[in-house]
């Protein structure tokens, strides 16, 4: 049994490429708190991920369970104050943005990773037009003239498929529907052709035939520039038709990890038993949905030992003391499943029992 | 409305073929025999007749000058039965919101009826209206939105009876809300907490409780739980078919996820742009669509399940929704459709039983909005 809380469940890559062998991100033990009125919150308590070149990891996990907030202390976002990393390193390419000068640090953030947010109407300014604001990356960044840039931001519209983009160049953001706000904000993702892109629930304000269209997109792209992709999101259908390896999150930990065909086959966290059972299906009809009872937990009081434990069907004592390390999962046989990882004191039996 | 009103192709004589852009009367009629429900039924207790909402588009500030309308709602008509649940699915924008928003009579209709046991709601007014409307109540989207901040749990719940005093008396109003609360499953003490102090699921439930105060006959859910991650969607759910079993309530339940509409449906309408392309029971909707746009709109969901989703059939619609201020003539579904010919230019295909189906008991025979209609399962692997 290999404690792999400290290494990262690292699952080969099927594009990554032989030279760049590390990954191009990797989080280690990061704790994030917010400092409030009725105690200090724990919203981040430990998580370990890491993404490669052309991979796609998906982070899965309930709401308020950290998974937005890990994303932005990567992108040096969070409120600070009332947010604080006590705990933690976030590597770049092996070094670690947290230490770093703010220069460098700058430097990575504005132009190797880039971020998709969840709404896409608020993130853009509704009084510019919207190749005013594409070729703003362009304006700053790579000091572009006014005319250059508007030429690259036609390119970019052209590129996520907004038709007639040389007309529509100087139209605000109001006058495009949903989806093509949404596909607006991956062009501004992709303008400096970053190394990762994180996408926070890019698709969730969307209806599915265009959701299906956005995904389609930013997989697409992704292949074309090689990108490694963070995709946050509580949609499992989404997760399972472009991830490679997934993270569910519960109470600021990772709780399992898996390669992405694997954790719907045998799930081996009983909180993602517990989420994969309460999907209703498309192709029949069941009986009463399957509903993972309690609530989910305060974060100023996380229960002791394992967080789920209140509202787990197999908890034990232990569960109630003793925190659960990430733990890899193998065969009853002992043979190694690679990429898998479990944070449950009794995963054997949740995956083989 | 310049559009072409027929266009004889006597070659291609299909007897329902011709309809005006809003349908006039025969052809209601003809789309009303046609929603013919099992006669276990009984009466419908809610008929929505070639239900009409056009919104201006208006030009110029000072004096303001009709140059068009947003066709939201363009003839939609259903029947709702007791203790049912009809789901209505369709694209950002197509008018689900504003047809839950004229059965509340919240907007007024621009044409058509809304019968309630018999009486058009759309016509009434004063107190006649107020008394229709304790009958038909909204549970909405957003659990984090549509509850006022500043107001206790107690008062949301119990502001319906300020406008309804009948239902609950004053001196009673308290021990109501108490009961409610017990019967969405939120411990009645909480009657003086304020919204931010629960989860999402919890908010949801609050927003139902508020629903269900005046005893309603029909709840209209608009996009109730979307908001929610499954495990919590999942316990609202549940707790709606309780509560329908337990009050014989008839829902009606607008969403985007199409796997909750079909797990709490029993009959499904499909809506594009305005009009409702395709309606059946959840069987016959999702096992045997026949209208392209419900095909595509099916083979679009993404399934968790890798083993389901092998050799599943998916298609990807291009192009973008076109404006209902403007759509397309003949079938709206024609400029991303890859079947449309020529005659889905010029003729809109009436929502009824495809003719090549009728009289077979098969589930392919439901009412489907296409000159070409076809069975096509995307939804199970092949
Ligand atoms: N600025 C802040 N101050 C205090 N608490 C915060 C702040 N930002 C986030 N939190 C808390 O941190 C926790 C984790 O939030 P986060 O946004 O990461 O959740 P999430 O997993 O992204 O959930 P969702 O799926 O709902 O987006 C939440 O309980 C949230 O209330
Ligand atoms: N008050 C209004 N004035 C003008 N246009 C409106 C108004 N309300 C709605 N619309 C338009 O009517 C159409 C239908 O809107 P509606 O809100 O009913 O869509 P929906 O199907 O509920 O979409 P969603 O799934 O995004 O909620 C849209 O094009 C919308 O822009
Ligand atoms: S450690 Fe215990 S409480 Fe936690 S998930 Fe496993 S069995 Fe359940
Ligand atoms: S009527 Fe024509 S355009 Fe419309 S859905 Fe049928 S085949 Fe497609
Ligand atoms: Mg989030
Ligand atoms: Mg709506």
């Amino acid at each position: 049994m290999t404690i792999i809380d400290h290494t990262t469940a690292d699952v080969p890559s099927p594009h990554g490429s032989p030279e760049d062998s590390g990954p191009l991100l990797e989080v280690r033990d990061l704790h994030v708190e917010f400092h409030t009125r009725d105690g200090v919150a724990r919203a981040v308590n430990g998580v370990n991920y890491s993404v490669s070149s052309g991979e796609t990891l998906a982070v899965l996990g309930e709401s308020g369970s950290g998974k937005s907030v890990t994303a932005q202390a990567i992108m040096g976002i969070l409120d600070m104050p009332p947010g604080r990393i006590p705990q933690g390193e976030i590597l770049y390419r092996g070094r670690d943005m947290l230490t770093m000068s703010n220069e460098e640090r700058r430097l990575i953030r504005g132009q190797k990773i880039a971020m998709i947010f969840q709404d896409a109407l608020s993130s853009l300014n509704p009084v510019l037009s919207v190749g005013y604001q594409l070729g703003e990356m362009f304006r700053v960044h790579q000091g572009l003239s006014k005319k250059e840039a508007k030429a690259k931001a036609i390119e970019l519209m052209d590129r996520v498929r907004i038709p007639a983009a040389k007309d529509r160049v100087n139209d605000y953001p109001h006058q495009f529907s949903g989806g093509m706000r949404q596909r607006i904000m991956i062009a501004m993702a992709l303008a400096l052709e970053p190394d990762l892109i994180i996408a926070d629930e890019p698709t969730t304000a969307l209806d599915v035939t265009v959701q299906a269209q956005v995904m389609d997109l930013l997989a697409e792209l992704q292949r074309e520039y090689n990108m490694g992709l963070i995709l946050i999101t509580h949609d499992l259908g989404v997760v399972a038709d472009v991830a490679d390896k997934i993270a569910v999150m519960y109470a600021g930990r990772i709780v399992e990890t898996a390669p992405v065909h694997e954790l719907y086959k045998r799930p081996a966290h009983p909180y993602t038993r517990g989420l994969l059972d309460s999907i209703p299906r498309l192709d029949q009809k069941g009986q009463e949905l399957y509903a993972i009872k309690g609530l989910p937990p305060n974060l100023t009081r996380i229960p002791a030992g394992c967080a789920f434990n209140p509202r787990c069907p197999s908890a034990q004592d232990i569960c109630r003391t003793d925190i659960p390390a990430l733990l890899s999962v193998t065969e009853r046989d002992g043979t190694e499943l690679p990429g898998r990882g479990s944070a449950c004191h009794f995963w054997k039996e949740t995956i083989h029992g | 409305m310049a559009e072409p009103k027929r266009n004889d192709d006597s070659m291609d004589a299909t007897p329902n073929v011709t309809e005006v852009e809003t349908a006039d009367a025969a052809t209601v009629a003809e789309s009303v025999a046609a929603i013919e429900a099992p006669a276990q039924r009984g009466e419908p207790i809610l008929q929505v007749r070639n239900l009409v909402k056009h919104f201006p588009l208006t030009q110029g500030i000072l004096f303001k000058k009709q140059v068009g309308a947003v066709k939201a709602v363009d003839g939609v008509s259903f029947d709702l039965y007791q203790g049912e649940t009809l789901g209505i699915v369709g694209e950002s924008g197509c008018g689900k919101s504003t047809v839950a928003k004229l059965l509340m009579t919240l907007e007024q209709a621009t044409a058509g009826e809304v019968f309630f046991k018999g009486q058009d709601i759309t016509r009434l007014s004063g107190r006649a209206l107020k008394a229709v409307r304790r009958n038909i109540q909204m549970v909405f989207q957003d659990p984090y939105t549509s509850l006022n901040p500043r107001m206790t749990v107690g008062d949301i719940i119990g502001e319906p009876f300020d406008i309804h005093p009948e239902v609950a008396p004053k001196g009673d109003r308290r021990r109501k809300v108490q009961e409610l609360l017990d019967v969405v499953g939120l411990n009645p003490e909480y009657i003086n907490r304020y919204p931010h102090q629960f989860s999402g699921g919890q908010r949801q439930r609050i927003g139902i409780a508020r629903g269900l105060a005046l005893n309603p006959e029909i709840i209209i859910c608009d996009e109730p739980v979307s908001a929610l991650d499954v495990s919590v969607q999942a316990q609202v759910i549940n707790l709606m078919e309780k509560l329908q079993d337990e009050f014989n309530l008839s829902y009606i339940f607008i969403a985007h996820d199409l796997s909750i509409v079909r797990h709490i449906s029993d009959r499904v309408g499909v809506m594009y742009l305005g009009k409702i392309a395709e309606i059946g029971t959840d069987t016959q909707i999702y096992d045997h669509p026949t209208h392209p746009y419900t095909q595509a709109l099916l083979s679009a969901v993404p399934v968790p399940d890798p083993d389901a989703r092998e050799g599943r059939d998916r298609i990807i619609l291009s192009g973008d929704v076109p404006s209902p201020a403007n759509p397309p003539s003949g079938c709206r579904f024609r400029t991303r459709c890859w079947k449309a010919q020529d005659k889905c230019a010029t003729e809109v295909p009436l929502l009824a039983i495809p003719e090549r189906f009728k009289g077979t008991d098969g589930h392919t025979a439901h009412e489907s909005a296409c000159h070409f209609a076809e069975e096509r399962d995307v939804v199970h692997a092949a």
